[in-house]
């Protein structure tokens, strides 16, 4: 199961929450195992491809205040995601190109500009030990290898492709507004008229209590016409749950397999949850309005 | 069974009639469907499990719960429902027989004499209760491996904790609505403390990860 693995990257500054991510582990939902993975997974296959990576390569997941690297063996890398600043030494680079990094430097990534998180891909990519055919950090179960802390070392693959000849690539700045597609359901059937028509007709904001796991939202609350308790039911990602208070909860990598609140609805590209920072303003719009 | 829509890829069977959804009593306590809901949630899990190996259902999770089955990952949403439509999920009895697990528990919870109250009968009799009781995995969820076993009747049902322990160690066997657990790992809960074991039930390098996976038959005998 252990590929080979060549050099170590040595972590300096883990930020605020660093952790390995890839492709998450899909397929084992039925024993309580959430996916996981990267909360943007094209941000983190792009920034494999950058590097000459398989897409499905374990990368870094870097949130809000950047991190700090060193690494044993010369070697590429390339930041994909929010824009931040990031310096091979003290040379600025580029987010979306890659990124040449001799044997010994230290890769320093700064606070997004905007949006919230980073991919961070290594040639060769993070040769953490896989758990359940996954390295990814699952927050809510504890599977994986821990966040990143100061000191920690690890292990590097060996590359298998040179680095993309790219010259740029496009990052949007992610909007001042997040209008997400949602389909109603399965249990909208459990909401007065009144819920339905404040979901898909009013704004909600980004609660700073947000994390892989979901996303909380703050707004008009959504009342149930249905009273009495669900019996737990299984989640997929984007799943729109609605606790007691009332306040949407849109489910994100991490989320538990199953659940006992009400899904309304679910939301089809979760990925700009993932840049946005507490206090964006969030709407829905459905195919239904 | 009525099937409903989740987003784009997936699809929510729903085995439960039209009354049968939970009531929270005062406690705002988790209560389950009854014991023919649960039954056909467990003849669909077990033929929709048999017939994605057959090649014949494209979905990437198969999730049975309380009283569904949801279906993720599903290309084509709209053919798996013309597909499902036309399928009769064969009766658990008739089919292969089933895994079983014999968990050796030591039964000396905290909240044995709590359950015998709810019961009405001694701690003795609540103990020959759960060590006689034919348990099944009825579905995963909360943790990784943590199983809802189903066997007791509903009249069984106790309330959880008003508030959860910080820390329920790992291989706690406890009670919560109409279902038994373990805690295969330490964490919160609000569950009735009944036993303990030394099994271990999830450890990521064996296969399958999970002693208990759903439809496992269960009995927890003393230790």
């Amino acid at each position: 199961m252990t590929a080979p693995t060549s050099g170590t990257v040595e972590v300096l500054r883990a930020g605020a929450l660093t952790t390995v991510q890839d492709l998450g582990r899909p397929g084992w939902a039925h024993l309580g195992v959430p996916r996981s993975g990267a909360l943007d997974p094209a941000a983190l296959r792009l920034a494999n491809r950058l590097v000459g990576n398989p897409e499905p390569a374990a990368g870094l997941e870097i949130t809000l205040t950047g991190c700090a690297l060193r690494f044993t063996r010369a070697t590429a890398v390339a930041l994909a995601g929010a824009d931040a600043d990031v310096r091979v030494g003290t040379r600025p680079g580029d987010v979306g190109r890659p990124l040449a990094v001799p044997a010994g430097a230290v890769v320093r990534i700064g606070p997004p500009r905007t949006g919230l998180r980073s991919w961070l891909a290594v040639a060769g990519g993070i040769a953490v030990e896989p758990v359940l055919g996954s390295r990814a950090t699952d927050t809510l179960s504890g599977l994986g290898p821990p966040p990143l802390r100061d000191g920690d070392r690890l292990p590097l693959g060996t590359p298998t492709g040179p680095p993309a000849p790219v010259d740029v690539t496009v990052t949007a700045p992610p909007p001042a507004e997040l209008r997400l597609t949602l389909r109603l359901g399965p249990r909208d059937d459990w909401f007065t008229p009144l819920a339905l028509d404040r979901l898909l007709g009013s704004a909600y904001t980004v609660s700073p209590v947000s994390n892989r796991v979901g996303a909380r939202l703050t707004g008009a609350a959504l009342p149930r016409a249905v009273a009495g308790e669900l019996p737990s039911e299984g989640l997929v990602l984007g799943a729109v749950q609605v606790p007691s208070d009332g306040q949407p909860l849109v489910f994100l990598a991490d989320h538990p397999t199953t659940g006992g609140y009400p899904v309304i609805g679910v939301v089809a590209d979760v990925t700009p949850l993932a840049q946005a920072r507490p206090g964006t303003t969030v709407t829905f719009h459905g195919p239904q309005r | 069974m009525r099937i409903r829509p989740v987003g784009a890829h997936a699809l929510l069977l729903d085995c439960a009639g039209e009354t049968d959804v939970g009531t929270a009593d005062a406690g705002g306590d988790m209560t389950g469907p009854d014991e023919a809901v649960a039954a056909r949630v467990e003849a669909w899990r077990a033929e929709l499990w048999r017939r994605r190996e057959r090649g014949e259902l494209d979905a990437v999770e198969i999730v049975p719960a309380a009283a569904t089955v949801l279906l993720d990952g599903v290309r084509d949403p709209e053919r798996t429902t013309a597909l499902l439509a036309g399928w009769t999920p064969a009766p658990v009895a008739t089919v292969a027989p089933p895994a079983t697990a014999e968990v050796p528990v030591t039964y000396d919870g905290e909240d044995l004499p709590t359950v015998a109250g709810h019961w009405g009968v001694d701690v003795s009799a609540v103990v020959r209760r759960l060590t006689t009781t034919e348990f099944r995995v009825a579905f995963c969820g909360f943790a990784p491996g943590f199983a809802y076993l189903t066997g007791l009747p509903a009249a069984l049902s106790v309330p959880r904790l008003a508030s959860p322990r910080p820390r329920v160690p790992a291989g706690s066997v406890a009670l919560a609505g109409p279902y038994a657990g373990i805690y295969p790992t330490a964490s919160p809960g609000g569950w009735l403390l009944v036993g303990r074991t030394e099994l271990p039930l999830f450890d990521v390098h064996a296969d399958p990860p999970a002693r208990l996976a759903p439809g496992t038959r269960v009995r927890l005998v003393p230790a």
